[in-house]
């Protein structure tokens, strides 16, 4: 599983890149999380904001810091979360 | 676009029909100036038309959407209804006063009468087009 968080490293882009590797611990699954903090790659995407994740190629979340249960829930629809 | 982080000011998402009529071109006159005074941002109504991810997501977690349609056809207005966006702040030119025609030369006053009804709606004190707000929106942060 890849996710990508967009954002060029404010707090709330390392807020939510927090969030997202705890859902992906607690989940008990193997993801690649990368930072995407170059514009011309975060306007690639279309978002309207940041910070932004992406999980899998599909945008889930703009502008705002996702909560660790919705992530999970990105997971678990991607087949990757237990809990 | 996000061109740099948690940059929109108010977070209020500007669409506008951009349309080939006066009123069209007034709708994207007076978002691109707007955006410039860093009421909102402008955001591009074609991504979201083409049902592109990451516009059609943006849309749907923006926390403020305000629409702007020339006349009464509701171009922008359909598009966001096509994928569920509830709408709360539209703005319909023509009902403003102003008359709609092929000619597509803009006032300078048609286009602040434009900009003070957007600011107006955006006023309006009701939920968000996202009908939850999940997370934490909005800026806060000290680097931006």
């Amino acid at each position: 599983m890849e996710i990508k968080i967009l954002g060029p490293g404010c707090p709330k882009c390392r807020q939510t890149e927090k969030v997202v590797k705890e859902a992906v611990a607690e989940c008990g699954v193997a993801a690649d999380v990368e930072k995407v903090t170059d514009v011309m790659k975060i306007a690639g995407y279309g978002v309207f904001g940041t910070p932004a994740v992406v999980v899998d190629g599909e945008v889930k979340s703009v502008g705002k810091i996702p909560r660790k249960e919705d992530v999970k829930s990105w997971l678990n629809k991607q087949g990757g979360c237990n809990g | 676009m996000a061109e740099t982080c948690c940059s929109g000011g108010n977070g209020v998402m500007i669409l506008a029909c951009s349309g080939c009529s006066n009123t069209g071109q007034l709708s994207n006159q007076a978002a691109v100036e707007l955006t410039r005074e860093g009421f909102g941002k402008m955001f591009c109504l074609a991504g979201i038309g083409g049902k592109l991810p990451g516009f059609v997501q943006s849309v749907k977690d923006a926390p403020i959407v305000v629409v702007i349609d020339g006349c009464p056809m509701g171009c922008a207005k359909a598009i966001l209804e096509d994928i569920h966006v509830p709408l709360k702040h539209c703005l319909v030119i023509t009902d403003e006063g102003i008359e709609k025609n092929k000619n597509l030369q803009l006032e300078r006053s048609d286009i602040d009468r434009v900009k003070a009804a957007v600011k107006r709606i955006a006023d309006k004190k009701e939920p968000s087009a996202a009908p939850e707000t999940k997370g934490v929106s909005g800026c806060g942060c000290t680097e931006c």
